[in-house]
């Protein structure tokens, strides 16, 4: 535990240095300004999609009670693919709807149009990709939270005539929203730290913080570099900082609300 | 369904379920998700394998790309050197968090709360921005200690054959998962008193330690020995970044030159994975059932 600590303390030591020089302000502009932003909008859309489809998912199984062969599918399976990022997962998607993917070419030969205009190396088709590990993901951590909804509230809110919107609205809704916010945050930080994905789909042709940092790193030419990949990562942590705090602000209130 | 259903109706007869109109549409809404998600996630497999066992020049179906898969250039030694990297956090992370889950439980319970906190960290710090740290604090050895021991331990570090600074790189991303399998374990059983009896019965701490807690925690250990394993094998981003060639790193290599192999190495190496977390989903199991009866 001791060498743990002492390995991770040492982080904030070195990006220490960085504080008083250009590279703080360098990255708050041009092109690492868009990378931010690039990885904020992707991570945020992702992350809202992903939470909504994962936690219908995570309804539609946990609602078949006759089916329980389907849900404990769903469920393993879904442990298994949340931990399915990285390579794999990119060339999985480039044979199927990359250029010469399997998808690809079977539209293009039955119905002559390929996929139009979609690029697997665009935001759209990063978003695509994460999908698929965050949707599972999100399944994991939200079962439980769900499977602590007793069946007697429903019914207790059937009794005393409460319609189904009445109840998300006054008894599921406010029980659920903490997890699901929380779950959603994972999402988030899970997306926005992505990076080998990102690296084997598309390069680096997609504004994106982490591909950035990862130029900065090995680029031997621009002089100062290694401190803006610094600077890059210390935003990263900083951005991350920001979101944990708001999720724990919120957690905070919600809990007020629920006393 | 006996068993999920018999806690929460219990109480209740369990009548016929309340007719709502609601309820049908329902069930249509729900069929949809399964199927549109269903499909979301099988195509992509499905795919891959279409692609990997297609034959390009006659049609057909062909098994040349994975037969070719272990005599490709470079494939054994980064694949040796994954597993051995595996094998080594596996080890380390438990020689570490295993007496801290232990400490924790039997006498530092206040601690628990900062320790969950502390191993929850490598799950929301990006590993890119640890890796950047890593990096600096590497820098130090020829910046700063050069021709003295330190620095040649920082060198011995990073030696290409057997990167160690890799092992425990991975020891701190592998945390959460591993102090989260013990910590499950730990809670189904019992241990303080377990601990206590053989203490009395005039048991040394070591042998505590490996005649009574580890036999206890065995499915534990495992889960995170598996969860271990399939994260140091799929994980890319801190290999490439600090220069060493491991598995992932490999496959990004080659697949330029040799697309369909990539794909092909892809899909085994998913095999491999899903089969060590089915293998704990099996495990879990069996604990549960065996808890439950």
């Amino acid at each position: 535990m001791l060498a743990v600590e002492a390995f991770r303390a040492t982080d904030p030591a070195t990006f220490e240095e960085t504080w008083s020089t250009d590279s703080i302000v360098a990255i708050t502009g041009g092109a690492y300004r868009r990378a931010y932003l690039g990885s904020l909008q992707l991570s945020v859309i992702t992350a809202v999609i992903g939470g909504v489809l994962g936690l219908a998912l995570a309804i539609a199984i946990l609602q078949t009670r006759r089916n329980l062969l389907l849900r404990r599918l769903v469920l393993t399976a879904s442990g298994v693919l949340a931990n399915f990022g990285g390579i794999p997962l990119a060339f999985a998607f480039l044979a199927t709807i990359g250029t010469q993917g399997v998808v690809t070419v079977l539209l293009q030969d039955t119905l002559g149009l390929g996929l139009g205009e979609f690029r697997l190396a665009s935001m759209t088709g990063l978003a695509l990709v994460y999908l698929y590990f965050l949707i599972p993901l999100m399944v994991l951590t939200i079962t439980p939270a769900l499977e602590a909804l007793r069946p007697q509230w429903r019914e207790a809110a059937d009794n005393l005539g409460a319609s189904g919107w009445q109840y998300w609205r006054y008894v599921g809704g406010p029980v659920l929203a903490p997890p699901v916010i929380g779950a959603t945050m994972l999402l988030f930080a899970s997306a926005f730290a992505a990076y080998a994905t990102a690296r084997a789909l598309v390069g680096s042709s997609v504004p994106l913080v982490t591909l950035q940092i990862a130029n900065a790193l090995s680029s031997n030419v621009v002089v100062g570099s290694e401190n803006l990949g610094k600077a890059l990562a210390l935003g990263m942590v900083a951005l991350i900082g920001l979101v944990m705090a708001f999720y724990a602000w919120v957690q905070r209130r919600t809990q007020r609300w629920l006393q | 369904m006996t068993t999920l259903t018999g806690v929460a109706g219990a109480g209740s007869v369990a009548p016929e379920t309340p007719v709502r109109r609601g309820r049908r549409r329902a069930g249509a809404w729900r069929f949809v998700i399964l199927v549109v998600l269903g499909l979301y996630f099988l195509i992509p497999i499905g795919a891959s394998v279409v692609f990997t066992v297609r034959d390009r020049g006659r049609g057909g179906v062909t098994l040349e790309h994975y037969a070719a898969i272990p005599g490709a250039e470079g494939f054994a030694d980064a694949f040796t050197r994954s597993l051995l990297l595996a094998g080594l956090t596996v080890v380390l992370a438990l020689a570490l968090m295993v007496p801290t889950v232990l400490l924790v439980e039997l006498r530092l319970r206040r601690l628990r709360t900062a320790v969950e906190l502390l191993t929850l960290m490598p799950l929301v710090l990006p590993p890119i921005a640890l890796v950047v740290g890593v990096r600096s604090v590497l820098a130090w050895a020829p910046d700063y200690f050069l021709n003295t021991p330190l620095a040649e331990a920082f060198f011995a570090l990073q030696e290409p054959a057997l990167p160690w600074i890799l092992v425990f790189v991975y020891v701190i991303l592998a945390l959460p998962f591993v102090y989260r399998a013990l910590d499950a374990g730990v809670r189904g059983a019992d241990l303080s008193t377990l601990t206590e009896a053989a203490r009395n019965l005039g048991a040394s701490w070591p042998r505590v330690l490996f005649s009574v807690v580890l036999p206890v925690l065995r499915t534990s250990v495992l889960n995170a020995s598996f969860i271990t394993i399939a994260l140091v094998l799929g994980e890319f981003t801190v290999a490439a970044i600090l220069g060493f060639e491991t598995f992932p790193t490999w496959i990004v290599r080659i697949s330029g030159s040799l697309p369909q192999l990539s794909v092909a190495v892809s899909v085994l190496s998913l095999l491999v994975t899903w089969m060590l977390l089915l293998l704990i989903s099996a495990l879990d199991r069996r604990r549960g059932t065996k808890e439950s009866s």
